[in-house]
């Protein structure tokens, strides 16, 4: 489904993804872990379109993605989310998940503003679409949440709006940028389910970055590990954690002498 | 004016006798620095010549000119403000009494002693060179033309009186400086307007009122003056004891309220429900924007006309500021364009291209005119972003009032002396809409503002307004959702752009001419300000904040009701957007998302009850751990 050969992405004199090969199938979880600063948010942005590789190939679905715009990339149906939870703070709940269907709809102004029928379809669509991604994480996000600012939310219910966001998009692979950092143990293996149903039960292709290894040894089904931009070692999460490069990677040079 | 607490001031007779402090118990830091800013503040006043400007006009016949109000009014506020203290919920509150009055007269005498440094520097020193009112006019109002002694002398003494009042205004019940606050604004709302007061009961055939109202300076005569303020209390008075009444019948009105209400009570909630209040409310206003023109003079209309066309204006500039958030200093060249594009279509003065079209036909090539300028310069700054941005606009906004200035283009637009015997708006030969009739430009104007207040409206509530939100508030985020974020701008830009056209396109038929001077930078800082003080994002608060600063003071070009203040007007401007930005700074109506984010914790609370209650129905009163009552 994605397939990324020989990537290269150079800040000035950082390289900050060196010659990387990666490749998703459809229905996969692939995990892409790695120390702090190993280009896994760089890779993310590079496939997502906003960062622009020096080099290399990245296509999906056979068509590659190279010099679109972010947006494009979003509606041949790649969704993401932020480390760092980057919601539409002063917008309510419900107009986050419907901003994010902007590419999946086609209303034009003439029809706001004569209130076409198409107009009030195409709202009444997007609205339903909206509840429907919401309502996946229980009665978290709906009710009285559907029209509270987003500022408002809690941590976790901000994580979970940001999945939802990203869902409203209709993709067909969603990249994960830590979706349990900062939950509590509880929250996150009901995250790490509800992940599981994502691409059980949706139908998504899931990329995710995880520092949380439990996470990461529950649902995925492969593992790629990034040090200094470069694939150290790929395969399952039992392969990958007994090898030695990894753990050097992680514990450091002083690892090997002891 | 008077800033009534922020925080709740408990009075006197609340407190027990302990709390009584005693007369000299003062906090003299906060008094010397009072003072100080005080005796600041009324040197500036002094030194920016409104005493000397606005003497000759008098508020109340004989005795008050609005040059000595202008020295008085501060020392009030201040004194009031040093007399304020933060009670905190549960904690008793001193008795106020002689101890605040005296700090009142302390903080006025300190800070009046700033004039009377003032009249003593005036009387040794000429240094009005660089200060333009540092003049013998200003020495002869500060010491009343009799000696230098009295005018050094009598500064203090006056400053202690109203610093005393000021003070004092805590030992009153809140009611009562109320009502006194508002009677005395009353009394000086009624000299200033006296241009529209007069203008107004001509329109409504009562001459004799204001006839009697105002002497033959157009001050207030003495018992006008008591009468005014005599009323003001009245009313006061009445809302007082409407309120009381109506608290009382609603603690009896809920005792009673289980009984089983009758046929005529169930009709009537039906009736309600069918038109709401709010509903009412609108109709009621629209009515009155319909009607009342009808009876208003000329100079009202007038007036009324201008803040239309800036009401237009403004709400342009709220898609492109408010809505998408894009800082545009260079507004004013949309303006600019429809002003010209219609001068130049319609005006048989125009120099090389005079088609002489009518109004209607022009003003549709200025709105795609303005689209595609709105375009032109979006086009380029649309990638920027924050300053950068900001600072481009206001170059784009320069250089279209240069071009159409400039000797290159002066051929079509005729440079400095501007196009002028522009035609009236002939409305499909039923009416003629002309600039010397203020009342047709009005309802023009009143149709034009209808139009972008649907179109803001509509818009808003859309998936391009949805876009422009997103894009407001991150923009990188925004594109990643797949919004494109360049159409979402540049749309944003051009459906601006055109709103702003209305606004030119109305301006040049109404005036009849045009001018490039008539579009200088100002004019774009102004509208920016409308919007900012009215409250971004939000078209009630652009309405009011239009009203409120082009009505009341004026636009850079256009008179407002108070016309004394029109040399300080930007001074003014500048004031109110510093005190706007300090104190409310989401503006003058927020829009409901800002005001949501101010009152975060009590909308918690309230969600957070919300949701217990809906546990405990879901389970039937049986625990809530099921559903995942995650408190906020």
């Amino acid at each position: 489904m994605l397939e990324i050969t020989g990537l290269h992405v150079v800040f000035g004199g950082l390289h900050a993804i060196n010659d990387l090969d990666f490749t998703v199938d459809e229905g996969e979880i692939v995990a892409v872990i790695g120390p702090n600063g190993a280009g896994k948010t760089t890779f993310f942005n590079a496939i997502s379109g906003m960062v622009k590789p020096t080099e290399g190939q990245i296509a999906f679905e056979g068509r590659s993605l190279l010099g679109l715009d972010p947006n494009k990339i979003t509606s041949r149906g790649i969704a993401r989310t932020f480390q760092n939870v980057r919601l539409f703070a002063n917008m309510t709940v419900l107009e986050n998940v419907m901003v994010s269907q902007h590419c999946r709809t086609g209303q034009r102004m003439v029809d706001a503003l004569l209130q076409t029928r198409r107009f009030r379809t195409e709202e009444e669509q997007v609205r339903a679409r909206g509840k429907e991604v919401l309502g996946f994480f229980g009665t978290r996000l709906t009710g009285y949440r559907f029209d509270q600012p987003a500022s408002v939310l809690s941590y976790a219910n901000r994580r979970r709006l940001e999945i939802a966001r990203a869902m409203a998009t209709s993709p067909k692979l969603i990249l994960l940028d830590e979706p349990v950092a900062g939950m509590n143990p509880v929250e996150s293996a009901e995250l790490t389910g509800l992940i599981g149903k994502l691409r059980d039960e949706m139908g998504y292709t899931i990329v995710l970055i995880e520092h949380d290894m439990s996470v990461v040894r529950d649902i995925s089904d492969r593992v790629v590990v990034l040090d200094h931009g470069e694939a150290i070692a790929r395969g399952t999460y039992a392969e990958v954690s007994a090898n030695p490069q990894v753990i050097e990677a992680y514990l450091g040079q002083s690892a090997k002498g002891s | 004016m008077t800033v009534t607490g922020d925080f709740p001031t408990t009075q006197g007779t609340s407190a027990d006798a302990a709390s009584r402090r005693r007369l000299l118990d003062q906090d003299w830091q906060k008094l010397v620095r009072a003072g100080g800013i005080l005796a600041l503040g009324q040197v500036f006043i002094a030194l920016s010549g409104m005493p000397v400007n606005f003497d000759r006009r008098l508020l109340i016949d004989p005795i008050l000119s609005l040059g000595y109000l202008s020295l008085i009014w501060l020392p009030l506020v201040v004194s009031y403000w040093v007399g304020r203290e933060q009670v905190l919920e549960g904690m008793t509150a001193y008795a106020r009494g002689g101890r605040d009055v005296l700090a009142g007269a302390i903080a006025g005498a300190l800070g009046n002693a700033g004039l009377t440094l003032l009249v003593v520097g005036i009387t040794h020193f000429d240094i009005r060179d660089p200060l333009v009112n540092w003049s013998p006019q200003l020495l002869a109002i500060l010491h009343f033309e009799e000696s230098v002694w009295l005018g050094a002398v009598i500064w203090p003494v006056i400053g202690a009186a109203t610093g005393a009042l000021g003070g004092g205004m805590h030992c009153a019940s809140t009611r009562i400086t109320r009502t006194a606050v508002i009677a005395g604004l009353t009394v000086f709302g009624a000299a200033v307007l006296e241009s529209v007061i007069t203008d107004l009961s001509q329109g409504f055939h009562i001459e004799a009122v204001s006839d009697w109202l105002y002497g033959p300076k157009r001050g207030l005569t003495y018992p006008a003056a008591i009468v005014v303020a005599v009323a003001a209390i009245a009313v006061m008075a009445g809302i007082w004891a409407y309120r009381d009444s109506a608290m009382r019948a609603g603690l009896v009105g809920s005792r009673q309220s289980p009984a089983a209400p009758g046929e005529s009570d169930r009709s009537r909630t039906v009736w309600r429900r069918f038109i709401s209040r709010r509903l009412l409310g609108y109709a009621l206003v629209i009515a009155a924007v319909v009607v009342l023109p009808l009876f208003l003079g000329r100079l009202t209309n007038e007036l009324l006309a201008n803040v239309g066309l800036f009401i237009l204006l403004a709400l342009g500039l709220n898609i492109i500021v408010g809505l998408a958030g894009i800082l545009d200093l260079g507004y004013v060249a949309f303006f600019a364009v429809g002003g010209y594009s219609v001068a130049v279509l319609t005006s048989p003065g125009s120099p090389r291209f005079s088609p002489e079209m009518p109004w209607f036909g022009a003003l549709f090539i200025a709105m795609l005119l303005a689209g595609l300028v709105g375009l032109f310069i979006g086009a380029p700054v649309i990638r920027m972003r924050g300053d950068y941005l900001a600072v481009v606009t206001l170059g784009f906004g320069e250089i279209i009032r240069i071009l159409l200035l400039s000797d290159w283009l002066s051929g079509t637009f005729n440079g400095a002396q501007g196009i002028t015997n522009i035609p009236g708006v002939e409305v499909f030969g039923l009416a003629t809409v002309r600039g010397f009739e203020p009342r047709s430009v009005l309802y023009l104007v009143l149709f034009f503002c209808a139009i972008a207040i649907y179109v803001s409206w509509r818009l808003e509530n859309s998936r391009i307004g949805r876009a422009w939100m997103a894009v407001r508030e991150d923009e990188t985020v925004a594109e990643v959702m797949g919004v494109d974020t360049v159409s979402a701008k540049l749309m944003a830009f051009v459906t601006g752009a055109v709103l702003g056209s209305f606004s030119g396109a109305i301006l040049s038929a109404k005036v009849g001419s045009v001018f490039p001077h008539s579009f200088a930078i100002i004019v774009s800082i102004v509208i920016l300000v409308v919007v900012i003080f009215g409250g971004m994002g939000n078209i009630p608060g652009v309405i009011a904040g239009a009203v409120v600063l082009i009505g009341v003071l004026g636009g850079p070009n256009q008179p407002g009701l108070l016309q004394e203040f029109a040399e300080y007007k930007i001074l003014i401007y500048g004031a109110l957007l510093v005190w706007m930005m300090l104190q409310r700074s989401e503006g003058l109506i927020p829009s409901v998302r800002r005001a949501q984010e101010l009152h975060i914790d009590e909308m918690n609370q309230d969600a957070w009850l919300r949701a217990q209650a809906e546990a405990d129905d879901a389970t039937g009163g049986g625990g809530g751990n099921s559903s995942e009552g995650e408190q906020p």
